[in-house]
């Protein structure tokens, strides 16, 4: 079975983030710079069915040179190669242009299913995943929280969990697939998987590789005009009272008659 | 660019879900303030009927999809529905509710279409007949501000809870049009083939109205029975941080945070949750913040706008006496 899995590396979630002056992009000075949760969720489901029915697993990424750590990062996990599409102001492109440059190396791959995050933590978004399975004219089961390949390879049955409830959704092969916390847990890379992969190919391609230039970066789906900090709460008042009970009563108070909430 | 606002609104079994009428409202704004006319889209089964409410919102046309095999959303199938009624009316804006199903066909859309799309936005605002976005980012760590490319529709989510339901003082006159769309389930790749539902129809904690959330100071899975007590008798949702769901003694699909759901209740009850970064940026959006923790250091009462630092052992029970005993 061969396997692709989207990748993206993202500021670790205890990363404090701060503007840049003129509010056009964060500080990275301080940024540690990891694998996107999500991302290593869907490595993780691609190497456990690597397990069962053989094949071969490869991540693919996009972004400047610092994305190679994540890529070596997959391949310590047990995928068998990468490829790192990057170039001037990568950057610079749009989630569409993002989702078609994925999509464009990878119809050129051979494949069986796509494994995607369902959302990258930093910008929020969960499109690119989407995009791609449009581009490569895919099905797409989004936020999975369960998959099942068919021995044959031939079907996949994907449980997902959202608006509180479970779906569980029968697809032809091949597929999209937007991972969810819940599938699994991912694998630790250890220092021997991480010496071992030091030897796995990682191919390096630039966007003309692909079929996209300069206009693809200046075609823009969306601009931001700025960034701003979150918007300061209001000091909040800390209840005062004898004892737990009276500020509990106190408390169901203010929910009544100050906030009016319940 | 074509013309006219269109929104994209959901039900579920039947019942036309509470972001729908904040995203109808919304759109409706946005068109007064861009100058066209709003239309709406409803995809379900037995819905015409309940469709017909939109026209209190200032939507012109009202649009449904009506079939017993609708009921559920399947991405594949609401997404080719939404694209030929797109087509066929050529909407500038698209927008939808940043529910789960939302999103995900609003970034099928914008695949279709080759757009741009703006998830999850807090704020939309008209300038110079321009959309302008505002959406958290970095799980609400910043906020960024944006525009739109050349190409339209325009799409938009916008996130439960943030934008005001507003029924306009003369309803439209209209009748509820029903469209014809492709059905036969051969031509779909995947196939709905069971809904497995939690006792209750509960909603999802982005949706969620009230939640009260459980972090390391509940304890235990059993503990965590006080937490739902709570949430029962306001009628709230449970949420969960990060290592209550770690520790294994709630689901997954409860955590709130920056690797879980990014909620924005009107009421946030946090409970032994010290208020990690990851946490605080799942909640930022919520309207009235309660930490009630021992730590009078945890950072969660910065985020907090009433704070009761004492055990929760102690102040939950007794909350939940007061509650009960004032309803």
């Amino acid at each position: 079975m061969k396997i692709i899995v989207l990748v993206k590396q993202v500021p670790d979630t205890a990363s404090k983030i701060e503007i840049q002056k003129g509010g056009q992009a964060i500080i990275e000075d301080e940024i540690k710079w990891v694998m996107n949760p999500y991302d290593e969720i869907a490595v993780e489901e691609a190497l456990i069915l690597k397990e069962t029915f053989g094949g071969e697993v490869t991540v693919i990424s996009l972004g400047p040179e610092r994305v190679k750590s994540t890529i070596s990062t997959a391949l310590a996990m047990g995928a068998d190669k990468g490829v790192f599409i990057t170039g001037e102001k990568i950057e610079d492109l749009d989630p569409v242009n993002v989702a078609r440059a994925l999509a464009q190396k990878a119809s050129a791959m051979e494949y069986d299913l796509i494994f995607a995050g369902q959302r990258g933590v930093d910008e929020d978004r969960g499109i690119v995943g989407a995009l791609a399975a449009e581009y490569l004219k895919l099905p797409k089961v989004s936020l999975a929280t369960k998959v099942e390949i068919s021995e044959n390879q031939e079907t996949a049955v994907i449980e997902r969990t959202a608006e509180g409830r479970t779906e569980i959704i029968e697809s032809s092969l091949p597929l999209l697939i937007t991972t969810e916390k819940g599938l699994n847990e991912p694998r630790y890379a250890t220092m021997r998987r991480i010496m071992m992969a030091r030897k796995k190919p990682i191919e390096k391609i630039g966007l003309e590789d692909i079929g996209l230039d300069e206009s693809h970066f200046k075609e823009k789906s969306l601009k931001i005009i700025k960034l701003l900090p979150p918007k300061e709460r209001a000091a909040g008042i800390i209840i005062e009272a004898e004892t737990p009970q009276k500020k509990a009563s106190e408390l169901g108070r203010i929910l009544r008659d100050e906030a009016k909430v319940i | 660019m074509g013309k006219g606002v269109m929104i994209v609104a959901e039900q579920q079994n039947g019942e036309i879900k509470k972001n729908s009428y904040e995203i109808a409202s919304e759109g409706k704004k946005i068109a007064d303030a861009l100058g066209v006319s709003a239309t709406l889209l409803l995809i379900g089964s037995e819905i015409k009927d309940e469709a017909q409410v939109f026209f209190e919102y200032g939507i012109s046309r009202v649009i449904v999809a009506d079939h017993t095999e609708l009921n559920d959303y399947s991405n594949e199938v609401y997404a080719s529905i939404a694209e030929i009624v797109v087509k066929e009316n050529g909407p500038s804006h698209l927008i939808v509710g940043a529910t789960a199903q939302g999103k995900d066909l609003a970034a099928t859309l914008a695949g279709r279409f080759n757009v741009g799309l703006a998830q999850d936005c807090t704020e939309l605002t008209v300038d110079s007949g321009k959309l302008i976005a505002t959406r958290p980012v970095y799980a609400g760590k910043a906020y960024a501000v944006i525009e739109f490319g050349e190409r339209y529709p325009h799409i938009a989510t916008i996130r439960p809870n943030t934008v005001s339901v507003v029924k306009v003082e003369i309803p439209i006159e209209g009748d509820v049009e029903e469209i014809s769309y492709p059905l036969n389930g051969t031509n779909y790749k995947t196939k709905l083939k069971e809904v497995i539902r939690k006792g209750d129809e509960t909603v999802d904690l982005t949706e969620a109205e009230k939640i009260v959330s459980g972090g390391r100071g509940v304890k235990s899975t059993e503990n965590f029975k006080l937490i739902e007590k709570l949430a029962a008798s306001i009628n709230a949702s449970v949420g969960a941080s990060r290592s209550a769901v770690d520790a294994g003694w709630r689901p997954f699909e409860e955590q709130v945070g920056q690797t879980g759901k990014v909620v924005s209740p009107n009421l946030y009850i946090a409970c032994g949750i010290s208020g990690a970064v990851q946490h605080l940026a799942g909640m930022s959006t919520s309207k009235t913040v309660i930490a009630i923790n021992k730590d009078p250091d945890a950072p969660i009462f910065q985020m907090a706008d009433y704070g009761v630092v004492d055990d929760l052992f102690e102040v939950v029970p007794a909350l939940i006496e007061d509650i009960e005993k004032n309803k």
